[in-house]
């Protein structure tokens, strides 16, 4: 009888643990319900430089982008580009700009 | 600009006097340009890599070092060249032959005349199609040779020795045009190969649609006098990572085409993730034969040729690239395996103006 007792208290003294992180799990997922959903924000579109499309539709459709370079020598860069890809004047600019913001 | 700002800046902490740096920023207000002076250091460009290609059962390995300079002088003149250094190791059964070679593949002096007017003089890469001005540098093809049509149009050495125009005709939001139109002289010196010819290329390109159709004119004027005709097609959706390329030329003896389309799986983390960075690409290209010419440089009897390939971009502009062909001809079907390892680099040649 003695041993059954406590078995017994064993037995609840589990359930009363498995009870407790039951109700740990469920409380946040409660408090997330009860919140007034928020009305999706839709994401600010980013509109491209003048210069990002040159560079985008001229230099990067034959090679990848430089992963970076001195700011010294983009106007070089730029120049060696206007030749090759026949850019204009104003697309030379705004590239420069884009390299130089 | 900004280094426009920054140069004024450290002017002034080294005493230069008040009216240089008033007439300084009075200048950089009307004429922007002025200000960008500071940032045309010369540059020292280029690529190196590791080639390995076994070609119908036969190795051979090939160390290369492309180096290009660029040096702008004032305001209108760009000095440009590139050249190409390699050692080649070729297995002949008991042993490798050895050979190397060291060229200049041009060097031109550009002048930019006006807006839509460049003169070219110098040794130039020759204007025909797109493959040889735009995709040759070894640091951005993706296949390691290239296309079997390549010699048709560019005059077999690819480069011309005289002058060229080139520039923008019109450059609009919703289209835009270039051409470029050129003499070239024949030179038997081997840093500049070339052909007596002349020719040109005009393209149209639909910035909203990404799209570029062009053609292209050549004439051999020297021996046997021949007109070479091409098209080319490039299209790149935007924001889908894939880039489709082509073209076709057409030379008095034989013709071919290429095409060549890539991909980019950006759609996961973008271009610089780990799956971003995978670049399969396929090229089919086809020549067609109708007259025996070994000068032409295209093969003898019809060939058809598939290549697959797989670019991996790592950091620091270090591309992996392997690639599986597969040539049928009725000289003999083969395989061609290659792989490579390049790197690109890019530097001042010196320190900049303060």
């Amino acid at each position: 009888m003695e041993g059954e007792e406590v078995m017994h208290a064993r037995r609840n003294r589990v359930l009363a643990f498995l009870f407790a992180i039951a109700i740990a799990i469920a409380l946040p997922c409660f408090a997330q319900q009860q919140q007034p959903a928020a009305p999706a924000k839709p994401k600010p579109k980013r509109t491209p430089s003048a210069g990002e499309l040159v560079f985008q539709q001229n230099c990067s459709r034959c090679h990848n982008a430089p992963q970076g370079f001195s700011p010294r020598i983009s106007g070089t860069i730029v120049r060696h580009m206007r030749v090759r890809a026949s850019l204009s004047k104003k697309d030379e600019e705004a590239l420069l700009r884009f390299f130089n913001p | 600009m900004c280094l426009g700002i920054v140069g004024l800046m450290q002017s002034v902490k080294c005493w230069i006097p008040i009216h240089r740096v008033l007439c300084y920023l009075v200048l950089t207000a009307l004429f922007p340009g002025i200000a960008l002076l500071a940032q045309t250091t010369p540059i020292i460009s280029g690529g190196g890599g590791m080639f390995v290609s076994r070609n119908g059962g036969q190795n051979s390995y090939f160390p290369v070092i492309s180096p290009l300079a660029a040096v702008p002088l004032g305001d209108h003149v760009l000095v440009e060249t590139r050249a190409t250094l390699l050692e080649s190791f070729t297995a002949n059964g008991h042993g490798y032959d050895m050979s190397h070679y060291a060229a200049l593949t041009y060097l031109q002096g550009d002048f930019l005349v006006s807006p839509h007017l460049t003169v070219v003089a110098g040794s130039y890469l020759t204007p025909f199609g797109t493959y040889n001005e735009r995709l040759t540098p070894i640091w951005i093809s993706n296949f390691q040779n290239g296309p079997l049509i390549l010699p048709l149009g560019t005059m077999s050495s690819g480069t011309g020795t005289g002058g060229m125009v080139r520039g923008s005709v019109v450059s609009h939001s919703s289209f835009s045009i270039d051409y470029a139109a050129y003499f070239s002289a024949r030179s038997g010196n081997e840093q500049f190969l070339s052909q007596r010819s002349s020719g040109g290329r005009v393209s149209v390109y639909l910035p909203k649609q990404r799209l570029e159709v062009g053609t292209s004119y050549g004439r051999l004027l020297q021996g046997q006098q021949a007109n070479f005709q091409g098209v080319h097609l490039w299209w790149e959706p935007a924001n889908t990572g894939v880039r489709f390329r082509s073209e076709y030329a057409h030379g008095a003896h034989s013709s071919g085409y290429w095409f060549e389309a890539e991909m980019r799986p950006i759609f996961w983390g973008g271009e610089n993730s780990w799956v971003g960075r995978f670049q399969p690409a396929f090229r089919m290209q086809q020549t067609f034969r109708n007259k025996p010419d070994p000068s032409d440089g295209l093969p003898g009897v019809n060939t058809r040729l598939a290549d697959f390939g797989l670019v991996y971009n790592l950091p620091h502009e270090v591309r992996l690239r392997a690639s599986y062909s597969r040539q049928f001809s009725t000289a003999g079907d083969k395989n061609i395996w290659a792989a490579n390892m390049t790197y690109r680099f890019l530097f001042p040649a010196w320190k900049g103006k303060k």
